[in-house]
């Protein structure tokens, strides 16, 4: 680790205050990334400013007709929330119990690593995510390989999902680190279905055909046909592309079954 | 003493305690006065001629004590790292071994491997002395594949094609016989997968050196402290043996990668005098992978010849063994007389021959990793008995019953070199069929393929040679070392007993064992013994712990000093009874004399000895504690029957283990629940070399598989719950009748998991890890 400032920000303001003041900052969330980036020098900051004591974005709120996850809220809060049981699922599984006691949905979305699980979540709900300084829809927030549209010293506080009336997340973990492989969320909400994909290809996507058969036939055989197309999906030693296409199937195909 | 605490009682393990709750001592607790932090400059490269190596900017940087090259070192005659076991190739030649500077001075030869040390004030300090290393490398393309390393570029100037040796084992014309009158001849094609052994303490090392006395002392994570003094004292020239301390404190796990001396602790040890201060290394994690010995990773080709019902009647193997980049300290014997000749499994093939061929290539080097050799011939053997009895629509039970070698058949000969003293084979296979209801496998498998999945079952049974080892066979396998062990029974004054073995726990549970042994020889309370072991200071030479030779070898040790302590109590009763040594009589603790009520506490004869009030001193000298060197006779012959069954999910590929069954037969046993964990802690190794783990370089030589996000490690949730119990034919040729534990469950489980899925895709060969993709691969046909 190289040598840095540390602050703890009592607030939004002064979390972005602090940043705007610093030639080379970064916000730590739960530190599941950051840590073991800065542990292996692979990150060299200035500054790491603790979003960890600004009370404003912790907590989980929900409505009739939305969830409001605060952007500091660490994975165990939403796996222990059963409002929207999909993502009470998709939180229960990720990392391990020291992870889901550290991590935080803020700090997942912004990194947008393509093998977390968070960002089908966000997707596949159709969820807005607040910042300090607007809304951005889900669509739009997600731009590439660990990319968001955040701008630089932009601050997640909180993610809202409208309520789905019904929504599955099936993954196949990697089973090293258990991120997903490939996972994928299908959800229906206000009769729009979304079918949303984490580790398949460089960033979360959606499956246009996938949504289109289920918008007509919501049946796990409506989508036995779709192929996704794999010439940009991830390959390594885990699963080639061609595999992880399969199991984009595989899965969308047990999350239909879940909730038809 | 039939107590609970006695020889057979499952007492729990009274070093848990401090595990569990923190206050262990690991080399990395161990703190010394004015203690500097050493960080090592690692090769980037594969395979690279170094141009230079500047470390001037190292030495500018805050808190940088020291910076060294492989010069430095060479500079002060510190030696190479030796391989400590000659193995002759066919011809008569002797193996070759490449020089192996502990810190490289002209050529990398794996990523990882270090080429120059910086010390400073802190960790942090040091790593950004590292940094500040400016080396120059002329890279060349790695040699990395097995198969073909002979016909690849030559790595090291002094090996010629690339290997070390070629080596055989058994009588070829004999076995080219057998398969010439063969009716049947089954072939398999193996690759048995580099494994990253993965101990929960990293490696770490702190060397310090006392000026006024000239004594060196390393604190290191060693299996074995006095391999480690004899190496750095005669073949490094660190020091002579006398002034050279090893303690190996609690040490975190070892699996055999904390048996070899490696560099790292042969360059703090030195660079504690050139700095005058001490100097603490402890691995990071990346350094776990990279840098500790690799285990198994051979590619075989094996054929079993077979008559028209099935009888054995040869067996030949064909074996490149991956040496890595250097001959690591036992590398040489691993798939050679560790794997060898452990191909009679539990069988009677009347001929058998073995070729192996131990080649380097630009990797980290590989060395014994838990079962070392013994894993990867049970994997041959019982892959291609399986597939025998597939190919012969035999029942594979049947087969291998078959072919057993019976209980009147022992002592039995092998024709690869080992003579077995005594095993029960078939009782073990009939208790494991019953635990897995074998009978009811049909009915289960077409319930599966009901749910759309597939299921299968697997068998393995494995034979090992442990208790390593009589030193007469091993030195004239080529062994530099014997390989006896050593006690000291040590009676205090007031009775209490102090143990000092050779041998080294490292997660084993010796303290309790071994105090359990003690304690029921002797009659005294289990709480009153303690086992020290790991201070070259306080033991005598042994040789430590690996190829669960504890309890088989430096067990008996301690129950032979044990026997000398009752023998020369004795004395001391018959003293104090105004009797006779041969009339007095200890049971229990208490010494008795005939037609007399008069009797001695273990503690009343312990305190005379030490209180010699009248001793006729020209007879019997005061004091009570002895000395043993155990020498086995022979190896001793752990062996059992696996049984797994699996279920495949068809759509993804993805296997779980839905039972698995392992029946052992390891003699008498001391410690029940201790035997039963290093069975659990086994299995889940071996079946994570069948589905999980994998130890992989890119094509640039590039460790992928370098941290646990991409190195699988088996997790409980991956595995069953283990059925597991033994049967018992105690050994013939050791005082306690034990035959060791330690890795049988490594041994035989990989080939039980292989032979399930194998059998549940209906295809011949799959390699490992059986990952999801592989399965799913096969289920679509390749």
């Amino acid at each position: 680790m190289y040598s840095f400032q540390y602050h703890r920000a009592a607030s939004v303001e002064e979390a972005r205050e602090l940043h705007a003041t610093s030639d080379e900052a970064a916000y730590l969330a739960g530190g599941m990334t950051l840590i073991p980036t800065l542990k292996q020098r692979l990150a060299d900051v200035d500054d790491v400013i603790d979003l960890g004591g600004v009370e404003s974005l912790k907590g989980v709120m929900t409505s009739g007709t939305s969830m409001k996850v605060g952007g500091m809220a660490v994975h165990n809060e939403v796996a222990a929330n059963a409002t929207i049981d999909a993502l009470r699922h998709l939180a229960s599984g990720i990392g391990d119990p020291q992870v889901r006691n550290r991590g935080t949905i803020g700090g997942s979305i912004a990194n947008n690593d393509p093998a977390a699980d968070y960002p089908a979540a966000v997707l596949g709900l159709n969820a807005t995510v607040h910042t300090n300084e607007r809304t951005i829809g889900a669509d739009d927030f997600f731009t590439g390989m660990f990319d968001t549209a955040l701008g630089d010293g932009e601050i997640v506080t909180g993610v809202e999902f409208p309520m789905p009336s019904r929504a599955a997340y099936v993954k196949f973990p990697n089973p090293a680190s258990r991120y997903a492989v490939v996972g994928v969320m299908v959800s229906e909400t206000n009769g729009n279905v979304r079918v949303a994909v984490t580790g398949a290809g460089t960033c979360v996507f959606r499956v246009a055909a996938m949504e289109d058969a289920l918008s007509s036939d919501f049946s796990a055989g409506s989508i036995g046909d779709v192929s996704v197309d794999s010439s940009s999906f991830n390959s390594d030693i885990h699963a080639s592309a061609e595999y992880r296409a399969h199991l984009v199937g595989v899965m969308a195909q047990r999350a239909v079954s879940q909730i038809s | 003493m039939a107590s609970e605490t006695g020889i057979g009682a499952s007492v729990r393990r009274t070093e848990d305690a401090r595990f569990i709750t923190g206050t262990g001592r690991y080399t990395d607790d161990i703190n010394l006065p004015g203690q500097t932090f050493c960080v090592f400059v690692r090769s980037p490269h594969a395979r690279a001629t170094i141009k230079s190596i500047d470390t001037s900017a190292a030495l500018s940087t805050p808190g940088v004590v020291a910076a060294f090259v492989g010069a430095d070192l060479a500079k002060d005659e510190i030696g190479d790292l030796p391989c400590g076991w000659l193995v002759k190739s066919k011809d008569g030649s002797d193996m070759v071994a490449p020089p192996h500077p502990p810190i490289a001075t002209d050529h990398v030869n794996y990523v990882g491997e270090p080429y120059a040390l910086v010390i400073g004030e802190s960790v942090q300090a040091a790593k950004n002395g590292a940094e500040a290393v400016v080396a120059e490398f002329e890279t060349q393309t790695p040699v990395l594949d097995v198969a073909t390393a002979t016909q690849n570029d030559q790595i090291h100037e002094s090996v010629a094609s690339n290997r070390s040796y070629d080596w055989e084992l058994g009588d070829k014309a004999a076995t080219d016989a057998a398969f010439e009158n063969a009716a049947h001849i089954t072939s398999i094609d193996i690759v048995n997968n580099r494994l990253i052994p993965n101990a929960i303490e990293p490696r770490a090392a702190l060397g310090s050196y006392d000026a006024a006395s000239e004594t060196y002392t390393l604190h290191t994570t060693s299996q074995n402290p006095h391999l480690e003094r004899l190496v750095l004292a005669a073949f490094v020239n660190i020091a002579p043996e006398a002034k050279l301390h090893v303690v190996s404190p609690d040490v975190g796990g070892g699996f055999g990668s904390k048996i070899f001396v490696y560099a790292e602790e042969t360059a703090v040890i030195w660079a504690s005098a050139k700095v005058g201060r001490p100097v603490k290394w402890t691995a990071e994690r990346v350094e776990s992978f990279l840098a500790d010995a690799h285990g198994r990773d051979h590619v075989t080709h094996a054929e079993l010849a077979l008559s028209d019902e099935g009888d054995f009647l040869g067996l030949r193997v064909k074996t490149i063994a991956n040496m890595g980049a250097y001959l690591s300290t036992f590398a040489s014997s691993v798939p050679t007389y560790l794997y060898g000749t452990l191909m009679a499994g539990q069988y009677k093939t009347p001929a058998i021959y073995v070729e192996v061929q131990a080649v380097f290539t630009n990797t980290a080097p590989v060395d014994a990793y838990r079962g070392a050799g013994r894993p990867e011939a049970t994997y041959v053997v019982e892959r291609i008995v399986e597939t025998a009895a597939r190919e012969l629509n035999i029942d594979a039970t049947e087969l291998r019953r078959r072919n057993f070698i019976r209980p009147e058949d022992f002592p039995y000969e092998t024709p690869v070199a080992l003579t077995y003293d005594t095993g029960n084979y078939a009782a073990s296979l009939d208790k494991a069929l019953e635990y897995a209801n074998y009978s009811g496998f049909a009915s289960r498998k077409a319930q599966s393929e009901a749910d759309g999945k597939r299921r299968g079952l697997g068998f393995s049974c494995y034979i090992e040679a442990c208790g390593l080892a009589p030193s007469q066979v091993a030195l004239s396998l080529g062994a530099g070392v014997g390989l006896f062990e050593s006690a000291e029974v040590r009676v205090d004054v007031t009775g209490s007993v102090t143990v000092m073995t050779g041998a080294h726990s490292h997660g084993q549970g010796h303290e309790t064992t071994f105090a359990q042994l003690v304690s029921d020889k002797l009659g005294i309370p289990f709480e009153n013994v303690s086992v020290v072991h790991g201070d070259t200071r306080r033991s005598d030479y042994g040789l430590g712990t690996y190829g669960s030779r504890s309890i088989a070898v430096g067990g008996s040790a301690i129950s032979k000093a044990t026997d000398k302590i009752v023998t020369k109590a004795k004395k001391i009763a018959a003293h104090m009874l105004d009797s006779e040594e041969d009339q007095v009589s200890f049971d229990d603790g208490i010494f008795t004399i005939p037609d007399s009520n008069e009797s001695l506490t273990f503690g009343e004869v312990a305190f005379s000895a030490y209180v010699p009030g009248n001793f006729p001193l020209d007879e019997l000298e005061p004091g009570l504690s002895e000395k043993a060197f155990y020498d086995p006779a022979n190896f001793t012959y752990p062996a059992g029957t696996h049984i797994c069954e699996v279920e495949i999910d068809s759509e993804t590929g993805t296997t779980s283990i839905v039972s698995f069954v392992a029946v052992d037969d390891f003699g008498n046993v001391i410690n029940p629940m201790i035997v039963e964990g290093q069975v659990h802690g086994g299995l889940a190794q071996g079946i994570g070399q069948a589905l999980l783990e994998h130890g992989i370089y890119d094509s640039d030589g590039q460790l992928v598989s370098g941290s646990y996000m991409d190195y699988t490690m088996p997790r409980a949730d991956d595995l069953p719950d283990f059925i597991v119990d033994t049967t018992s034919t105690p050994c013939t040729h050791n005082p306690l009748g034990v035959k060791g534990c330690g890795e049988a469950g490594a041994i035989g489980a990989t080939a039980a998991v292989m032979n399930a899925i194998t059998d549940a895709l209906g295809v011949k060969e799959l390699p490992m890890p059986a990952t999801s993709e592989t399965v799913w691969r096969a289920i679509q046909g390749g």
